[in-house]
């Protein structure tokens, strides 16, 4: 190697080298020089832009949701509440192999396929970073088992939130409504800013009706966050407006008095103050537990409760379309004075039937051998079918339908819950629409009992009974009255639309009608005598029996031969006290056979409670009419 | 200059010194940010880094001459253990890269950084320069076979700067241009090949460099996050510990591979310029060096040492401001981990011994 050395041209190479290692410098130099220009690039030129995306990176604004509004009753018991329950949540991005760790927590807490279905369907809707509840309303034992393993689990969390509550289950159903998780027809509607963070919206009832109120309005805060996406620090913060709490006219006392009287039978109750419309107590039976709906309920149970007979879904009270039967009869007496069909002391005779002329049918009256010489009072208080068809007769299909929905019949009383139906009062125009048929004679008078097409909600009835009471005045039934800020306390009024009054201008109408239906419970013949016995106060009413299926002419109806589903709804409408009404109610009972034998005595049994404060002791003994 | 200074008789070139001290103390500066604030990480890679300056003094001692001389048997004794890792080594993160021998885990290919530059020095010093053709080959297949190896691991990045190493030394010793341009489209057709040989996940890091929009949450998300950190610390920097892209964790990697996105989010371009400026000043004393050393020998391996370093520099920070694929290349003295630092300290002590014993030589 030293020989090799002496052969070398040192100099020559050296220069050689040193070419090379300047031509290599300026490709370094020049290197360094793309990366300063791109570095100007980005730091001077697209700075802006990093600067936002590193913000949008760092900093989040997160909803704070208010606190739903409760719902009180008028006597402030607590119908709505939000108490916290603890649900296991998981946050996916943390958890690796969610089958297996559902599998590993249905150890240590009781997950069903319900859950795991439910929890995938969320899965799927929510980020990556957001909590999925798994299981809800954890017990004790289940929050501390979780608590113990609390360390296998990463990902995995027990979450303290406010859950809609209802005391009362089952007694306010089909008043209060429940809230239930927002669904896609919801999204639609709603304005999604002010709904963000919120899982949770009214669904039927009072918490659809005031979920504006209730829902208040949603806070916001601007977090730091890291990439994990915890939140690091708190930069801004506007708190959440939280929502009023509702009071509502329903009386609770009476309301539970009304849901026993109704207990294990079909029907519906409706009670108002006659002077403002307040409602004091409204029951559809059977009512339902709407606790489950909250957080969904499981399909099995959702199932039965849809396909059960006594459809306790239904809100009878506003949805149920009753003929209302011998019920009309008060308001088709004071519409035939009105118009001077009939006077009061016009008499008609009833051999227990009656015909059209020129017709063979016979139209029967419910007592076989017929009424004799009955005038309007007698009507009324024997409930006289013959009398009112040939009431509804001379009165014709036109004035008829005028005449009752001058009393709200066939309209929505606007009340405020959800799903009313206007009910049905026949006309010429609406057979013809509906069915493109004449109308017939025979079809007036069946509208004269309260039969046929003619169809009534319960809230209509004790809308239109109160009328009566108070001598005329169409009240907008309402359940809520008031509205507070949970904070400040200010009390907002709910206005509703305001009453009005009943065409008929003559007191004397009225104060006959009164007297008619007071001696239905306290004369001598009345239908309801039985159950105005001995009572400590007079009230009026007027009892009806609907058909539910065609008997035939001829045929006798006899309770026993019938299923139940078949029988008789049962119904009356009553006011109390006669002198100053403090409360008007409609009664229903479903295949309840007579009004004066299952719907009266109810009557008397919530009359007695509230103007007196008795407790219902034992029921007031049948009396068929 | 009969006397010789203190510097020269200890073998330590002052300012090749005095830039790599400053190098390291910013990268503890910043590894302190990087390393969200954990004192322990700076004080271990600390210690990390006075040992390897230890070794670079000690390597420094040793003759360029002694190199020379060992340089074959480094080269074989590093193609052993690169086959030796292949076939019995240790199974780590889905590679094969670490001999463990008890109490060190090193990796083989780190040896070759180093020993394939002084093979191929060793190779063309012993000949007249400029390198004829039937040497050129000579040299180029004992580049490839340890570039093979390391490539096989999969160590694509080491494998590409062991393959730098080595040509760039053949570039200084004058292959001659048109050799160059031959070279060049042979590397042109080759490309469709290695593509071919080439892992998943390394064709989706090419793929990704290309287009790193298009899956922003999985392999794009380095390079995505690393230029939001860098061009949001504008021109003077967001300041030290400031970096929310690091602090919030949005960067990954931070304290290794994208330590210079966190560098760029706190200090801005004043900073970076500033660090290259440093980089820039290392590597003109590097070339300096091997401009002025006495033995061909010397003067290859010495060129081939820095610019072997300018690469490693040019590549890291070109990888975090998105102009290069993640490849997985530290960015030299700054980010956190031994090996390299070792690695580079080592060859910055051949560059000392190289430049401290010229003059010995001439006596």
């Amino acid at each position: 190697m030293s020989l090799k050395f002496y052969f070398k041209d040192n100099i020559e190479e050296s220069r050689l080298i040193k070419r090379r290692i300047i031509i290599a410098a300026s490709i370094v130099i020049l290197l360094m020089g793309l990366l300063l220009l791109r570095l100007v690039n980005l730091q001077m030129i697209k700075h802006e832009h990093f600067i936002t995306l590193s913000q949008n990176n760092r900093v989040k604004v997160l909803p704070i949701p208010p606190i739903r509004g409760l719902i009180y009753s008028r006597d402030d018991i607590l119908l709505a509440e939000n108490q916290p329950a603890f649900s296991l949540e998981i946050i996916p991005e943390q958890v690796e192999n969610m089958d297996d760790v559902i599998k590993a927590l249905a150890r240590i807490v009781s997950i069903q396929d319900e859950d795991t279905r439910r929890f995938y369907k969320l899965l799927k809707e929510k980020r990556r970073h957001d909590s999925v509840p798994l299981r809800y309303n954890l017990d004790e034992i289940e929050v501390a088992n979780f608590a113990v393993n609390n360390h296998l689990f990463p990902g995995v969390e027990v979450v303290a939130r406010p859950y809609r509550r209802y005391p009362l289950k089952d007694i306010t159903s089909h008043v209060i409504g429940y809230v239930g998780r927002i669904d896609d027809n919801d999204m639609a509607q709603l304005d999604n800013s002010n709904y963000l963070g919120i899982t949770h919206i009214g669904k039927l009832g009072i918490e659809k009706t005031y979920e504006e109120l209730l829902h208040g309005r949603v806070g916001h805060q601007q977090v730091e966050v890291n990439a994990q996406g915890r939140i690091i620090r708190v930069l801004e913060r506007t708190a959440p407006e939280p929502g009023k709490n509702i009071y509502l006219s329903l009386d609770v006392s009476l309301q539970k008095v009304a849901v026993e009287a109704l207990k294990d039978k079909k029907g519906a109750i409706v009670a108002v103050d006659p002077a403002n419309g307040d409602v004091l107590a409204l029951v559809s039976s059977p009512g339902y537990d709407p606790n489950p709906f909250v957080n969904g309920i499981d399909a099995k149970s959702y199932q039965a409760l849809l396909e059960s007979k006594s459809t306790p879904l239904i809100n009878r009270a506003v949805q149920g379309k009753y003929p209302p039967g011998s019920v009309i009869k008060p308001f088709l007496g004071a519409v035939a004075l009105a118009y001077g069909v009939r006077t009061k002391d016009e008499t008609t005779w009833c051999p227990g039937w009656y015909a059209l002329k020129g017709h063979e049918h016979r139209y029967r009256d419910w007592k076989r051998g017929g009424h004799g010489h009955v005038n309007l009072n007698t009507a009324i208080v024997q409930s006289c079918d013959v009398y009112y068809y040939s009431l509804a007769n001379d009165l014709g299909i036109n004035r008829l339908y005028d005449g009752l929905a001058n009393f709200g019949f066939g309209e929505k009383t606007g009340i405020d819950i959800s799903g009313e139906s206007t009910g049905l009062v026949p006309s010429v125009e609406w057979k013809r629409r509906v069915y493109n048929q004449p109308w017939y004679q025979g079809e007036t008078l069946i509208a004269g009992i309260g039969q046929g097409a003619v169809l009534t909600t319960p809230v209509q009835l004790a809308v239109a009974t109160a009328a009566v009471a108070s001598q005329g005045k169409i009240v907008s039934p309402h359940l809520a009255y008031e509205a507070r800020d949970p904070i400040t306390n200010q009390v907002q009024i709910l206005e509703h639309a305001h009453s009005h009054q009943v065409a008929f201008q003559d007191p004397g109408i009225w104060k006959f009608i009164i007297e008619a239906m007071t001696d239905v419970v306290h004369g001598a013949y009345g239908t309801a005598r039985r159950s105005g016995m001995d009572a400590k106060y007079k009230f009026a009413g007027k009892t009806g029996t609907a058909q539910v299926i065609g008997i035939d002419q001829n045929e006798a109806y006899k309770k026993e031969d019938i299923a139940e589903e078949f029988q008789d709804h049962a119904l009356f409408i009553a006011f109390a006290p006669v002198d100053s009404p403090k409360i008007a109610v409609a009664i229903i009972v479903e295949n309840g056979g007579s009004g004066s034998g299952a719907a009266a005595p109810i009557a008397r049994i919530l009359f007695d409670h509230y103007l007196l404060g008795l407790q219902p002791v034992s029921e007031v003994k049948e009396n068929n009419t | 200059m009969e006397q010789k200074s203190l510097a020269q008789r200890l073998h330590i070139d002052i300012p090749l010194l005095f830039g790599l001290v400053l190098l390291c103390g910013m990268g503890l500066i910043i590894l302190y940010s990087a390393g969200g604030q954990d004192i322990d990480i700076v004080i271990r890679q600390g210690v990390r880094m006075f040992l390897a300056i230890m070794l670079m003094f000690a390597v420094a001692q040793l003759t360029p001459t002694q190199m020379e001389r060992w340089s074959l048997w480094v080269y074989l004794g590093g193609v052993i253990l690169l086959i030796v890792v292949l076939y019995i080594g240790h199974i780590s993160k889905g590679a094969q890269r670490w001999i463990d021998i008890g109490l060190v885990r090193f990796q083989p290919s780190e040896i070759m950084k180093l020993a394939v530059p002084m093979a191929v020095a060793w190779f063309l010093a012993s000949s007249n320069l400029p390198v004829k053709i039937g040497r050129v080959v000579i040299a180029c297949v004992m580049i490839m076979v340890p570039v093979v190896l390391i490539a096989k691991q999969p160590d694509l990045g080491t494998a590409l700067l062991v393959a730098i190493a080595g040509l760039s030394i053949l570039f200084i010793a004058g292959i001659s241009w048109r050799l160059i341009t031959a070279l060049f489209i042979l590397g042109a057709t080759a490309a469709p090949l290695l593509w071919h040989f080439m892992h998943d996940y390394q064709k989706r890091r090419l793929l990704m460099f290309l287009d790193p929009e298009q899956d922003p949450l999985g392999s794009g998300y380095h390079i995505i996050q690393s230029q939001i950190a860098i061009g949001s610390g504008g021109i003077y920097g967001k300041g030290w510990l400031n970096g929310t892209q690091s602090h919030l964790e949005f960067l990954p990697e931070r304290s290794t591979d994208f330590i210079f996105a966190v560098y760029s989010e706190e200090f801005g371009l004043m900073g970076a310029i500033l660090l290259i400026s440093i980089y820039l000043f290392v590597i003109s004393r590097g070339l300096t060096i091997a401009v002025s050393a006495q033995q061909t020998y010397g003067k290859l391996l010495a060129a081939g040492i820095i610019l072997t370093f300018s690469v490693y520099v040019f590549v890291n920070i070109g990888m975090a401001i998105g102009q290069l694929p993640v490849v997985g290349v530290p960015l030299p003295l700054i980010s956190q981990g031994g090996t390299s630092i070792v690695t580079l300290m080592l060859a910055f002590g051949i560059l000392m011994s190289i430049n401290t014993h010229r003059r010995m030589l001439s006596e």
